[in-house]
């Protein structure tokens, strides 16, 4: 990893190709730590997320042995637990809840968003646009450690006496509000506001960033119809994000507020530990609105990076153009658009008014149209290519599978007549980790195993990559399809034992097929960390397009150049996805080789 | 001192891994290959694996549908149950439909269309006429759905008939508490701030509707046949009210009353005489057997009583994440045929029974 002082012009205002030789005495300090470099933040971005992510999964193998064999002894849980959380190696119930919790909120916003749109816009928007660096590398080292510092407090929790927030990733007042209520609402539950706060603070800023960037900074012949489409979703994404992330900020606050000033935003006629307190008029349907008004756009703004990623893969793996690409921008708009005005199916049972509840339905499965359009593109890509299986193509596939089975599901969630049996029950469990907690996942292992030359300089082993692709993705399946039937059984979420309800006691040979496949699945992933951490050392040396991909990225010189290109800017003549074009000497055209005489461009129409 | 060899185990099987990957690329090096390039053989095992993974995936589902679905919750008790039933099945068809045409599509061409030297890909960008195809199927399968769905959904929030029974349920940290509201089927008036602890749910005993207000906990018994709509207080976070087996759930909010209301159409005697339940609840009691001799011996969290066999019953139970006892807020309901409804509702005396005469005489004006 040799970062050479090449050019350096601060801002990247540079598209003439000026050479200026000022040197920048970097230190030790400036260069890897507080690096003001696209490509050195975004790996910070990369491995802080895997870190939290090996965190966050340990956290579900915990609790997933105590759903299998409830009240079982298991010294792993005491060695991790401590006597306080795990005596006699059984998870204290209080824990289990803040295990889900922070499982959760970890896997969503720390991996999936920081460590997918924190990690791959970074890398690429500078690369792919032609552009020596983000708009503003200050407020881009800002967002990776506030980023760094929201995943540290997150994290504190598991180190109080109280211990961590346990109300649900969703941590819906009164429950978050009112510490009296479980000891998840104490110190822990405040801890998990202020980790939040930061989180949202690194989003902003990193969102703002990348659409700064994406607008002012392309190079010449850049157009926005050149652009590749992973460089489209995270456009989009930041848009999103920018939108979003500050409703959920003013949720926050509002909780404080009601936490540690008296207020009643979310309290009203409320008897507890003793005695009724005085706060009334607030409602904590309030909270819902304003934490779903991110938290759907959120699911989003995790799949749509997935997605362009996977665009970008499928295309330069089968050696064809991503088919449908304008319908893949406006899918990529309309998604966005539209995720914005169906947050209220998550609250279909909140007692709100049921005409409210139809629009959202409505909007709800409209969604499901430019998705579909999306997916049915994927795979006529894949018609007729001559398909690449690198380990990044696989998880790619795997990706398109997901999607769709997790998308599919939707469908009955969308539905508030259907919704009202299945809500919060392991059939939304099974749901949303399908086409999030796998399918994104699958979208940035994808993104790890493409980019890795580009991120660390070198290959990692592909067959190591193709192990871990096909045990996590049968795992996976292994793991989530059958939830479906657990909730259709009647099996709510966040439950420590099923043993109270004699209704689930023929359901115990579920939990323990479920539980088996999650170990396989943890285990599996040991392959990667090793994959990783060995490659990025050891890894054989890559060149500089081993893919023969025609995006910009690829014809950056192999050492870590500040500035990106050593000399001036390159200029774009073409779309991205020139791959085995009638009439051409390769399989692929880089976007700066200019266009023949009578060429039409992007697509031949 | 296990846990010692049990480290340097792990480290030096992955050391030894590391060694080994590094002896493969070394050695494929010498060959004149390199051992990052993706050869047709590659391609071709894992085109393979694509197509094997279809077959077994689908064989896979197969198996959880026929494994799984007798363990789903069995024939819907209420009236409006059986029409999300009818729409859950008309949802699955579809889903399952697209979800298998797709599959099929995604495994066969990643199959079909691996990468050989010498192949050409077809370089197709864009079709509009088959774009249009698959926008508009969809669309259309879609607002097919939204109609069905709304119409189901606009009958079943309609307010309840006039006619209907009143009965509250009261939700805490961490049990159910139900208020039936007597001969006026009115509920009284109730206020937070009068609990105490002889006045649970903090009822206000001027109120003239509260007077015939009866207290049940633990079990209720409802009429079969007759509407009853629920109306969901509580004392101090969401809780969310589940009646699984009559496809009945609402959020109970503090600082609000949320409504539901559904007409039973099984009876608890009659639903355990039916075939499925029986065949699922002869599931649970072997499953329920088999614990007797590890009960008590420390490696799980089941009483004495849980190897017993059990009947069927409706049950209440808390949906919405509550607090560290969330697992466990549970409500027995029996639907009785009308002549067994009345016998019980008559044994239970109303909460005011002790009142005082002038509160009597409020209630009588």
């Amino acid at each position: 990893m040799s970062d050479n002082h090449g050019h350096h012009e601060s801002h990247g205002h540079d598209n003439h190709g000026h050479h200026d030789e000022h040197h920048h005495e970097e230190s030790f300090v400036s260069k890897y730590i507080f690096s003001m470099d696209h490509k050195v933040i975004s790996r910070q971005f990369l491995i802080t997320a895997v870190i939290m992510a090996f965190l966050a999964m340990t956290m579900s193998f915990l609790f997933r042995l105590q759903l299998a064999w409830p009240g079982e002894h298991f010294k792993i849980i005491n060695f991790i637990l401590g006597d306080k959380w795990g005596k006699d190696g059984v998870i204290e119930p209080g824990m289990y809840m803040a295990l889900v919790t922070i499982h959760g909120t970890i896997m969503v916003f720390m991996v999936l968003t920081g460590g997918l749109s924190g990690t791959f816009s970074n890398l690429l928007i500078p690369y792919q646009i032609g552009a020596r660096d983000m708009a503003s590398g200050f407020l881009n080292m800002l967002s990776y450690w506030f980023f760094f510092l929201s995943s540290v407090i997150m994290m504190a929790g598991f180190f109080i006496e109280t211990g961590p927030a346990s109300g649900g990733w969703t941590v819906y007042p009164p429950l978050s509000a009112l510490p009296q209520a479980m000891d998840g609402s104490k110190l822990g539950m405040t801890l998990w506001l202020v980790s939040m706060s930061l989180f949202i603070v690194s989003a902003l800023l990193g969102g703002l960033n990348y659409i700064i960037t994406v607008i002012n900074l392309r190079t010449k012949g850049m157009t926005m119809t050149r652009l590749p489409l992973t460089i489209w979703a995270f456009f989009i994404t930041a848009i999103l994000g920018v939108l979003s992330f500050p409703v959920l900020l003013s949720a926050a606050l509002l909780l404080i507020f009601d936490r540690s000033f008296g207020t009643s935003f979310y309290l009203s006629d409320i008897y507890i530990g003793g005695q009724a307190l005085e706060q009334t008029g607030g409602s904590p349907i309030l909270y819902e609105h304003l934490f779903w008004f991110l938290g759907h756009p959120e699911v989003y703004i995790i799949i749509l990076p997935a997605l362009g990623l996977t665009s970008e893969i499928i295309s330069t793996n089968s050696r064809k153009p991503i088919f449908g690409y304008r319908a893949m921008i406006g899918s990529i708009m309309a998604i966005g658009f539209l995720s914005f005005i169906v947050w209220g199916h998550h609250m279909f049972m909140t007692g709100m008014n049921p005409f409210l509840g139809s629009v959202f339905v409505f909007t709800t499965l409209l969604i499901a149209i430019p998705s579909a359009v999306k997916a049915f593109n994927y795979i006529t890509t894949l018609w007729r290519g001559n398909i690449r299986y690198t380990p990044a193509m696989l998880f790619a596939i795997g990706l398109v599978s997901t999607f769709i089975s997790g998308g599919l599901t939707g469908i009955i969630l969308a539905d508030s007549a259907l919704d009202i049996n299945v809500h919060d029950t392991y059939f939304v469990v099974a749901h949303f980790h399908i086409v999030m907690g796998v399918s994104a996942i699958l979208g940035m292992c994808a993104g790890v195993y493409h980019w890795f030359p580009k991120l660390f300089l070198r290959h990692m082993n592909k067959t190591l990559g193709y192990i871990h692709f096909w045990g996590t993705f049968i795992s996976a399946y292994g793991v989530f399809f059958p939830m479906h039937f657990l909730g259709l059984a009647g099996v709510p979420r966040r439950y420590y034992s099923n043993t109270a309800f004699p209704m689930f006691d023929n359901l115990v040979d579920i939990n323990v097929f479920i539980t088996c496949f999650a170990i396989l699945a943890a285990l599996v992933q040991v392959v990667f960390l090793f994959n990783f951490f060995y490659s990025i050392f050891r890894g054989p040396k890559s060149e500089q397009n081993p893919w023969n991909s025609n995006t910009l990225e690829w014809t950056t010189p192999m050492e870590n150049t500040h500035g990106n290109w050593p000399g001036p800017l390159p200029v774009v003549h073409r779309w991205p996805y020139d791959y085995s074009k009638p009439g051409k000497e390769h399989d692929f055209v880089p976007q700066t080789v200019p266009l023949a005489e009578g060429e039409v461009d992007g697509g031949g129409h | 001192m296990i846990k010692i060899l049990v480290y340097v185990a792990i480290i030096l099987t992955a050391l030894a891994i590391g060694y080994l990957v590094r002896v493969f690329e070394l050695a494929s090096s010498l060959k004149g290959k390199k051992p990052e390039e993706i050869t047709d053989k590659d391609n071709r095992l894992q085109s393979r694996l694509m197509l094997l993974f279809l077959f077994v995936f689908f064989a896979f589902t197969i198996w959880n549908l026929k494994s799984f679905i007798p363990k789903m919750l069995p024939i819907s008790a209420s009236e409006h149950g059986v029409t999300i039933d009818w729409l859950f099945n008309f949802n699955m068809a579809i889903i399952f439909f697209v979800f298998t045409i797709t599959h099929i599509a995604l495994f066969y061409f990643a199959y079909k269309y691996y990468g050989r030297k010498g192949n050409v890909a077809t370089f197709l960008a864009h079709d509009n006429k088959l774009e249009m195809i698959w926008t508009v199927i969809p669309a259309i399968v879609l607002a097919i759905i939204i109609i069905f769905g709304l119409k189901s959904w606009s009958k079943i929030t309609q307010p309840a008939d006039p006619n209907s029974m009143v009965v509250e349920i009261y939700a805490k940290q961490f049990d159910w508490t139900a208020r039936f509201s007597g001969v006026d089927n009115k509920l009284g008036e109730a206020n937070y701030k009068l609990i105490t602890a002889t006045n649970d749910l903090g009822l206000d005993s001027t109120s003239a509707e509260g007077q015939d207000d009866i207290i049940v906990k633990n079990e209720i018994h409802l009429p079969v046949g007759k509407e009853v709509e629920f109306k969901f207080r509580s004392r101090d976070v969401i809780h969310s009210a589940f009646f699984p087996h009559f496809r009945a759930q609402m959020n109970v909010v503090p600082g609000m009353t949320t409504m539901f209301h559904f007409t039973p159409t099984i009876t608890t005697a009659d639903m355990r005489k039916n075939a499925e339940v029986i065949e699922q609840y002869k599931g649970i009691n072997a499953v329920r057997a088999k614990r007797a001799s590890i009960i008590g011996n420390g490696h799980n969290d089941f009483k004495p009583g849980d190897e017993k066999p059990v009947a069927f019953d409706y049950i209440l139970l808390c949906n919405k994440i509550c607090g560290n006892s969330h697992y466990n807020m549970q409500m027995t309901i029996v639907i009785d045929s009308e002549e067994d409804y009345k016998k019980w509702i008559a044994s239970k005396k109303p909460f005011y029974t002790k009142a005082a005469p002038e509160v009597k005489a409020v209630a009588q004006k």
